[in-house]
């Protein structure tokens, strides 16, 4: 048992894997540095040291002022968006107990950005203004991902939901939902499709501490249903036969895990855009480092997530400088080549 | 005294009843076996008996009150089911797979405490795969992984453990290991075991009362000496053979006919 950190006492018990630890506590520093680094560097570089001063508020007015009100609510939404998406994938991975599941794969992410962009083009008049606030475009996107969400559960019951079933419909949903967008951007003003195109890869450009106060009770609020969920998880790995006889109701759970899994992915969508690849990639990084129990995969998870969002911002704000590129091509441009490389390697 | 009894049961997967008001009863501190053609019935019946399937008709009793009504992680305090061919997440050890086990008696806070530690390391050396601990449950051999998952059922500590083709996929020497391990756990420990067995002559060899199903329901059930013979071949495979008593163990064994290499020929004792 040296691999394991056993504390047992009365009230409580655990099993640590040091391994899983470690390599947690490492991912916490390197997630620290990324972000540190991606609030100095841009149009004018602040040296780590006066970021540091900055966030205690005891640098230099104008540091204070870019990072403070520019950067730091962006690298913030940036982390937390790719922490939820990281996290939602991890868990539709474990229900639908296959390693290529994502929000995104499956029509969650999809139907947020059938609803922000039906949002964009329905309400903009012919002078390309906005009939309602663009505020309510994370609203709109969360709904869609809630509404797909219930209706891939509802499509795909038959005497309770297996994890094929769950798959083929979202899969099935996702197509038609790529198809619906396409048509509203074609038949929306120009100026609004380029503008949803943006949307649809995924951005935190702009982002301001509005948006941070909007995501945030999500992601803090979603963390302890998150820790509760880990031992049920676990065992839901096994199959439905296993989860049954350990004494789960699994169709109760399944879906329970479903509504949380696209909290997540909704909450991230609707902040960052349909920031692509996240969500999948996240939970298979992570699980070369933890293993696959939960306990361990969760926190690499969101981790590894927030990780690939921030660095992604970054290298979309600066590698193009003046361009702004918008952070979704990156986690793309990564994201996919690894994930024809997982496919390649799963033969 | 039944520590699993069916009343009027009815089960099927669409119309057609696959199981039809059966009516049986599963000895206490035994082992039974259930026997039938592929397709019969046998393992969704063993399902059943396990909360996995709930029924078209009829109820499931364990010790006496309806598994349906009880509360599903009470019944897995008291009984543990092993499907057929489970599958284990990729990359999990065998420590973490047995572990598993142990659900029904953790909680949030209590992961690890000193009889789930007791009841893995228990079932770890009764199963001998201490020193795999550590591996991958993917790395494993075949037998090695059988025996890994039979030890995640006795982790959970339960009186009842089901058993749904144990053996299957294995060879000779791993299905003896398995049914030997099986066979110890019911006399030291007089656990209950009921499992689905295709081999007959191992079947007959190990349990102790033999449920032969046929056409929907049970078509004998007993222990193997009195009601294994030719004709319940005959009637349950559809199959003519002839069935003698081992040479080594005395247990009825079953000779099936069909064609084949002869080369010599023998006077067939008579069983029975």
């Amino acid at each position: 048992m040296r691999k394991y950190w056993i504390i047992q006492r009365k009230s409580f018990s655990f099993l640590v894997d040091k391994k899983s630890a470690f390599g947690i506590v490492v991912l916490s520093l390197a997630a620290l540095l990324a972000m540190l680094v991606s609030i100095g560097v841009g149009d004018m570089y602040i040296a780590p040291w006066d970021v540091f001063n900055a966030l205690l508020g005891t640098g230099l007015d104008i540091n204070q002022l870019i990072i403070t009100e520019f950067r730091l609510p962006r690298v913030l939404v940036a982390f937390i968006a790719g922490a939820s998406l990281a996290l939602s994938g991890a868990i539709l991975q474990g229900i639908i107990r296959n390693p290529l599941a994502s929000p995104d794969m499956i029509g969650i992410t999809g139907g947020a950005g059938f609803a922000a962009v039906a949002f964009l083009t329905m309400f903009s008049d012919d002078s390309n203004n906005l009939l309602l606030s663009i505020n309510y475009l994370p609203l709109f996107a969360f709904a869609g991902a809630t509404i797909v969400a219930f209706l891939i559960y509802g499509l795909a019951w038959k005497d309770g939901v297996t994890p094929i079933r769950l798959i083929l419909i979202g899969i099935g949903l996702m197509a038609l939902l790529q198809a619906l967008t396409t048509l509203m951007m074609l038949i929306g003003p120009i100026y609004r499709a380029s503008q949803a195109t943006i949307w649809l890869t995924g951005t935190v450009y702009g982002t301001s501490w509005k948006e941070v106060k909007a995501i945030l009770p999500w992601f803090l609020g979603l963390m302890p249903i998150l820790v509760l969920l880990v031992r049920r998880l676990n065992i839901q790995g096994f199959g439905d036969d296993l989860t049954t006889g350990a004494g789960i109701s699994v169709h109760r759970e399944r879906f329970m895990l479903l509504m949380i899994c696209t909290a997540l992915a909704g909450s991230a969508v609707a902040f960052a855009g349909a920031m692509g690849f996240v969500g999948l990639i996240g939970p298979h990084i992570a699980r070369r480092i933890t293993g696959s129990s939960f306990g361990g995969l969760f926190p690499a998870s969101a981790l590894i997530g927030g990780i690939m969002v921030v660095l992604a911002d970054l290298a979309g704000r600066t590698l193009f400088s003046p361009l702004e590129v918008p952070a979704g091509v990156f986690t793309a441009a990564i994201g996919a080549p690894y994930f024809i490389y997982l496919l390649f390697k799963n033969q | 005294m039944a520590v699993l009894t069916t009343s009027n049961l009815t089960l099927a997967y669409g119309k057609e009843p696959i199981i039809d008001e059966l009516n049986l009863q599963i000895p206490k501190g035994k082992i039974t076996v259930l026997i039938g053609s592929n397709g019969c019935g046998k393992s969704t019946l063993l399902r059943s008996m396990a909360r996995l399937l709930s029924p078209k008709n009829g109820h499931v009793l364990l010790n006496g009150k309806d598994i349906a009504k009880r509360s599903t992680k009470q019944v897995a305090k008291e009984l543990a089911i092993l499907p057929q061919g489970p599958i284990a997440p990729e990359g999990l050890t065998v420590l973490q797979l047995v572990k598993q086990g142990r659900f029904p008696y953790q909680s949030w806070l209590q992961q690890w405490s000193r009889e789930d530690e007791e009841a893995v390391m228990s079932a770890l050396h009764a199963t001998n795969l201490i020193s795999f601990m550590e591996t991958p449950v993917d790395s494993l051999s075949g037998g090695q992984r059988q025996r890994a998952w039979i030890a995640m059922t006795l982790a959970q500590g339960t009186d009842t453990i089901l058993l749904d083709e144990p053996t299957t996929y294995l060879d000779m020497t791993h299905q003896v290991e398995i049914l030997d391990l099986l066979f110890e756990l019911n006399e030291k420990e007089k656990r209950t075991i009921v499992m689905v067995l295709h081999d007959l002559n191992l079947a007959c060899r190990y349990a102790h009362h033999i449920v032969a199903i046929q056409d929907k329901t049970v078509y004998a059930e007993g222990a193997p000496e009195e009601i294994m013979n030719e004709q319940l071949v005959e009637d349950v495979f559809q199959m003519s053979s002839t069935v003698i008593p081992d040479p080594v163990f005395g247990t009825p064994m079953c000779i099936p006919f069909g064609k084949g290499r002869i080369v010599r020929h023998v006077n067939t004792p008579q069983y029975a």
